[in-house]
């Protein structure tokens, strides 16, 4: 069975390695987005809140496929529509951008569950230290936030992680699309899916164990 | 947009309807059905019990969904002892190993739900019942049991629209559910917008009422008492 798997090592290596870059590139995005619009949806214009409810509401009631579809077919047309002629979107930036799309959505009701959860008198005796505003936020809400907020990030990092595999299905050539392809190619599926499924369960088992310790590093932390 | 191909999408994504539906419901009757063997044996005092229990929990929570389904459809049929059991009638249908998987996934995700219930139960309540005279089965039917699953409906009503979105994947292995028959009918009209904004809504308008139908369970089966004292 090696001797049938180790032709594809490179293949695979060189799938896991874009895997890797598109989750984090689209975690990674989401997570700045959602760190500047939590302020927004807490405090922004009227407008601005109901769009990003709205926006949250929808894309978490959605099934995730449908999410990248729409970014990658209607990004084609809005592109296409744009240049005057037939331009298919690069399948790479699509599945970040919709990867980061959905992620967005969860991150940033994550961030504002942590929010709130922060006693309003901490802003308060904040204030009454004669912080300036961005002063408090940054320095007091800010840190608290991410760090209640972190077993919620944590997990949405290995929905992102799984996620990309859907991107294997508008043809982006990561680590789920080898596997299909060296499957078809010496008609043993079950090898090189299970081999696909192994290396998935790896780097979840690593991102968990990280995970763990980091939470543990910061709840010591809080106690000191 | 293009309002006419809005209109003429509805009744094309609308077939698919039904598929999705069969999926989600069929699906995450499978998943409740191995969540509680799975998060009783997770559970168990037994290593030799516990320990494959959770290894599958672990695989099947650590891998996405679309390797699981892949594996079953078309890693199954490569199997020789599938090809030749009485299972391979059902396995080969698309339809089935998508409800398969999907049910398979969700069953260990919600056995961990379950397990996370089972283990907020003081363990005093089944001491009582032993004492009284209960058997193992008969307490954790009459005491344990309905205290977990009271507790643990919010999240199973979330669970259920994780289903329905995970249904959406049943379309890589050619089985026209919404998803999948919005995707043809974009690769004809070219109106990828109106097309599955059409899915979108119809998605949205069944997790609203997945939704509902969840809090009327809440709401039905909660203990008068400790209602209004919550709420």
């Amino acid at each position: 069975m090696l001797d049938m798997i180790w032709p594809y090592l490179p293949q695979f290596a060189a799938g896991l390695k874009l895997t890797l870059l598109v989750s984090l590139g689209s975690f990674l995005i989401a997570m700045l987005v959602a760190i500047l619009a939590v302020p927004l949806i807490m405090s922004g214009p009227k407008l601005v809140r109901m769009f990003l409810g709205g926006y949250v509401q929808i894309v978490r009631g959605v099934p995730e496929l449908l999410v990248i579809f729409m970014v990658f077919y209607g990004g084609t047309v809005v592109l296409s529509t744009i240049s005057g002629s037939y331009f298919e979107v690069d399948a790479l930036s699509a599945g970040i951008a919709a990867l980061a799309a959905v992620a967005f959505a969860y991150l940033l009701e994550i961030l504002r569950a942590a929010l709130i959860s922060i006693p309003a008198g901490q802003r308060e005796a904040g204030q009454v230290l004669g912080l300036k505003r961005h002063q408090v936020f940054s320095r007091i809400i800010f840190p608290q936030m991410l760090m209640r907020a972190l077993p919620g990030i944590g997990n949405q990092w290995l929905i992102s992680l799984k996620e990309s595999a859907l991107v294997s299905v508008v043809g982006l050539e990561e680590l789920m699309r080898h596997s299909v392809i060296a499957a078809g190619a010496t008609r043993e599926p079950m090898v090189f899916y299970l081999l696909a499924a192994l290396i998935y369960v790896a780097i979840t088992g690593i991102s968990t164990f990280l995970l763990r310790q980091a939470e543990l590093r910061l709840s010591s932390g809080k106690q000191s | 947009m293009s309002f006419e191909i809005f209109l003429t999408a509805i009744p094309i994504v609308l077939k698919g309807l039904w598929l999705t539906l069969l999926i989600t419901f069929c699906a995450f009757l499978l998943g409740q059905i191995v969540a509680l063997p799975l998060a009783l044996l997770a559970r168990a005092r037994s290593r030799l019990l516990r320990w494959p229990v959770k290894t599958w929990i672990f695989f099947i929570r650590g891998s996405p969904l679309l390797v699981q389904l892949f594996i079953i459809y078309f890693g199954m049929g490569e199997v020789d002892a599938i090809r030749n059991s009485v299972f391979w009638p059902i396995l080969r249908e698309p339809l089935n190993c998508a409800i398969l998987a999907v049910g398979l996934n969700s069953g260990a995700y919600s056995a961990e739900l379950l397990r996370g219930g089972l283990r907020q139960i003081p363990v005093g309540q089944l001491e009582a019942a032993r004492v009284l005279g209960m058997s193992g089965f008969h307490a954790l039917t009459r005491i344990t049991l309905p205290q977990v699953y009271r507790n643990v409906l919010p999240v199973t009503g979330n669970e259920i629209i994780l289903v329905m979105k995970g249904s959406a994947l049943a379309s890589a292995v050619t089985v026209m559910e919404m998803t999948g028959a919005a995707r043809a009918f974009v690769s004809k009209t070219y109106a990828p917008f109106e097309v599955f904004t059409v899915a979108g809504i119809i998605y949205l308008v069944i997790g609203l009422a997945l939704s509902q139908l969840f809090r009327g369970i809440e709401r039905a089966t909660a203990i008068p008492s400790s209602a209004t004292e919550t709420s």
